[in-house]
């Protein structure tokens, strides 16, 4: 058998895969990677890189290589996340392993001059300590990457997510084969058990067990969904794995089929992740024209075949039950349960959902067994975990670690720590269900009990970190008022509970607040949080909850003193520039768009406060924190 | 048989004289009539007849939420409340081009709110509305998953990542 190489796939023709098959194609991969004089670039294509440039620099990168006559002796593989975001476009040159990055396509010629043709290190596009300001030029040795555990996120940055002959070459469709061909439905699920995975959707319900549920379940027709809606802001987990990595997901959804007998599985992905669903769509059908799905799986005798469903714009249809109406056609309003969906799901049929990156997980698990997968976390909480590190924080991107990892860790050894020397105030975890970890809390370790010890929630894994010009009060805002544009408005408590709460908050926030105004956020929350029908309702005063637990200093100061400590709440700023911390930069002066500042060289500026529009903009912009 | 007893003709459009006075054009309702026809007998595939028609159309004048209703055999009340219920669906003409602006934490918290006060000032607009010439829709979206770059906004197809209100209307200007 022979396999096409590069982009170029070689599925038009359709024909069926047999183990041995996989095993020759794992071969040629690896005589591929390993060939003397051979060299891989893996440039990111990932949606952030993509942003900031990666095509225009992939290009000049393909056309520099042919003018030099290098086509032969280097292969260019567009990756997707490599997950380092913040520092994109960004490639690694194999086997030295050499990380570039914030490229431009005019760096190109120079970095293939010197690094392709020389074997020399361009220096000045090399990553650099933040502190030391040494480059680092090993990607191994970049503190980023260096202390991470890659499991889930194996193959991202290292394989063209268009590619099956990539993904089969490192182990792909391994765990299905083992799982088709050698081990029994109730074997799968027996390993899953075994592994302790709980999904990663945000419950951290147990994988197995909800498998288990649904294998039992009466029913000649039954599906399995994968949910790709990822709605909580700041997370970007599912989004990267469906780029960099969707043969995973696809591997996981055919197992669970074949532990529960489901034919028909779908994925439903949020429509704002556009190149998601194209890596999604070519890879089902490179698997179907593979036999990898459809008819006779790699000739187990199983069938089962995979859909997209784009989704159009509701948070709560991350919810199970909402979703699956939504796949109905209809709208996407929650139903209580039980019923559960492992019995009346989809259509009424027994079903199971499960998260992507729990979907992803799932082939390892078989490859290696639930024990290996076991081996690493904490008591409750086995293998790995993949955060979404953002906000103010100087290493932005994609974080995997084992479980029982401390928080500060991940903020300070992998993140790097916060940036213009200001001090952390608060980790958000969970989105829009969590909380807030305070700097006094931050050596709680990853584990789904101890975090919601501190009042926050794993969720789906974003983790917003936040300095001291966080206003906590405008936070707890900021979520109610998510909550409120995205709740579904079915039940009572969560329609204008959510709104009463949103109001006294937006109330404090202007400078109105009167005593009382927590007391009523305290009683709304606990009304709230018993009585609404789904998890949206349910949860949606955590935040408010957590930020009063840890910041009620701020409240007060918002309601007795009319003060904002971190000054975030315009009505509550005065809007003059402080002449001891003024450095007479002008950069306010630059930024007010209604001219209400006059400045001159060498002079303290002054904002003229009948002008002003409260628009915060020289705040954001001086540099000296010099406008109270 | 197409929906409303029509043909599937170009110039044959839908629902007796309603298509007279729209403004879809008859190449338009012929693309819409081939995505009902394409979708018709899949179960709940009304969300999918309504992106796609949307991707045709813009958005859904009434006469095109009847005509997909009756394709459908959906009541049409039931077609409105979809289209009223999900966010990706408008029920009034766009601008030329959508500015969604990310108001997910990650912006939120690295100021995405001076970015949308500068665009809401400059142009006139705010959250959810059109510039009357048409050229802008601002839009905001809860997370675009491009934290990594935040503050993110997305101009049509466009992603920009770490806008700052001094730059966005430098930004803007190329899209005319
Ligand atoms: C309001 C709401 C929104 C949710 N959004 C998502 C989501 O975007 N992605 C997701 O995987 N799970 C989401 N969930 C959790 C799912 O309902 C479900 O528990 C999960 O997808 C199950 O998969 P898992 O067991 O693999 O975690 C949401 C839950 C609620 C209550
Ligand atoms: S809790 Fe909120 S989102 Fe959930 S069903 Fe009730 S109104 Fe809808
Ligand atoms: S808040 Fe805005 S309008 Fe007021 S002085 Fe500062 S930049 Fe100018
Ligand atoms: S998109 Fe390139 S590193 Fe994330
Ligand atoms: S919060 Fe803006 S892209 Fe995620």
């Amino acid at each position: 058998m022979t396999v096409q190489h590069d982009n170029a796939c070689c599925c038009t023709a359709a024909r069926r895969l047999t183990v041995d098959d996989l095993a020759v194609m794992r071969e040629e991969y690896a005589a591929r990677l390993h060939a003397p004089n051979m060299r891989h670039i893996f440039i990111c294509g990932g949606t952030g890189c993509h942003a900031t440039g990666s095509i225009a620099v992939k290009n000049r990168l393909v056309e520099e290589v042919a003018a030099r006559g290098l086509t032969d002796t280097v292969r260019i593989v567009e990756t997707g996340c490599n997950g380092f975001c913040a520092l994109g476009p960004l490639l690694l040159v194999h086997p030295e392993n050499i990380f570039y990055q914030k490229l431009a396509a005019d760096d190109i010629p120079e970095l293939v001059e010197e690094q392709l043709v020389h074997g020399r290190q361009v220096e000045r596009l090399l990553y650099r300590d933040p502190q030391t300001k040494k480059p680092i030029p090993h990607f191994g040795d970049i503190p980023f990457f260096a202390r991470q555990q890659p499991w889930t996120l194996r193959n991202k940055g290292v394989i063209n997510p268009e590619s099956v002959e990539d993904y089969i070459g490192r182990d792909g469709y391994r765990g299905t084969a083992r799982a088709l061909l050698e081990m029994t439905p109730e074997s799968i699920v027996q390993e899953m058990l075994t592994s302790g995975l709980r999904g990663r959707g945000g419950a951290g319900f147990p994988t197995g067990m909800k498998w288990q549920f649904a294998q039992r379940s009466a029913g000649d027709v039954k599906y399995v969904l994968c949910n790709a809606d990822e709605g909580d802001p700041g997370a970007f987990m599912d989004r990267s794995i469906l780029e960099a990595d969707p043969h995973a997901v696809l591997e996981g959804m055919i197992i669970a089929a074949r532990a529960i007998n489901a034919y028909q599985g779908y994925i439903y992905c949020r429509s704002e992740y556009p190149l998601a669903v194209r890596r999604v769509q070519i890879a089902i059908e490179q698997a179907r024209a593979l036999g990898l799905l459809g008819h006779n799986i790699l000739g187990s005798g199983f069938d089962f075949d995979v859909e997209i469903y784009q989704g159009a714009g509701a948070f709560v249809c991350g919810e199970e039950t909402a979703l699956m109406r939504s796949i109905e056609g209809k709208r996407g309003m929650p139903r209580p349960r039980p019923p559960f969906p492992a019995h009346k799901g989809l259509w009424e049929k027994p079903t199971i959902l499960n998260n992507v990156e729990t979907l992803a997980n799932v082939a390892q698990i078989m490859l290696n067994g639930g024990a290996w997968y076991a081996s690493v976390g904490t008591e409750k909480s086995k293998g790995t975990k993949v955060f979404a590190l953002s906000g103010d924080v100087n290493n932005i991107g994609l974080v995997e670690v084992p479980m029982g990892t401390p928080l500060r860790s991940i903020v300070y050894d992998i993140g790097g720590g916060i940036p213009k020397k200001r001090k952390l105030k608060a980790v958000q975890l969970g989105g829009p269900s969590g909380g807030c970890i305070p700097e006094a809390y931050l050596d709680v370790i990853i584990d789904y009990e101890e975090i919601a010890k501190v009042g926050a929630i794993m969720g789906s894994g974003g983790a917003i970190v936040m300095d001291d010009r966080t206003c906590m009060v405008d936070m707890a805002r900021f979520f109610l008022d998510f909550i409120q544009d995205e709740s579904c408005g079915k039940c009572t408590p969560c329609r204008e509970g959510t709104r009463r709460q949103l109001e006294l908050l937006e109330k404090i926030c202007a400078g109105k607040g009167e005593d009382g105004d927590i007391e009523l956020l305290e009683e709304l929350s606990s009304m709230i949080t018993e009585s609404a029908l789904c998890g949206l309702g349910q949860t949606a005063s955590n935040p408010v909850l957590s930020a009063l637990r840890y910041f009620r200093d701020e409240f007060d100061a918002h309601i007795k003193q009319k003060k904002c400590p971190a000054k975030r709440c315009a009505a509550l700023l005065d809007f003059t520039v402080n002449a001891d911390k003024c450095k007479k930069c002008g950069k306010c002066f630059q930024t007010c768009p209604v001219q209400a500042i006059a400045w001159q060289k060498k002079e303290v500026a002054v904002i003229n406060r009948d002008i002003c529009v409260r628009c915060m903009s020289c705040f954001e912009a001086c540099p000296f924190d010099a406008i109270d | 048989m197409s929906c409303c007893n029509h043909s599937h003709g170009v110039a044959s459009g839908c629902c007796g004289t309603a298509e007279n006075d729209s403004e879809i054009t008859p190449e338009q309702w012929a693309e819409v009539h081939a995505i009902i026809a394409r979708h018709k007998e899949t179960p709940g595939a009304l969300i999918t007849v309504l992106r796609e028609a949307q991707g045709v159309v813009g958005y859904f004048p009434i006469e095109l939420l009847d005509c997909i209703a009756e394709g459908m055999n959906i009541p049409a009340s039931d077609v409105f409340g979809v289209v009223s219920f999900y966010s990706l669906f408008s029920l009034n003409p766009k601008g030329r081009h959508t500015i969604k602006v990310c108001t997910g934490t990650a912006c939120y918290v690295k100021g995405i709110r001076e970015v949308i006060n500068r665009i809401a000032s400059e142009y006139g607009i705010r959250e959810g509305e059109t510039t009357e010439d048409r050229r802008f829709d601002l839009e905001g979206v809860r997370c675009l998953g491009a934290c990594g770059l935040a503050p993110v906004m997305v101009v049509g197809e466009d992603t920009h990542g770490a806008v700052s209100a001094d730059r966005v209307l430098e930004l803007l200007k190329k899209y005319t």
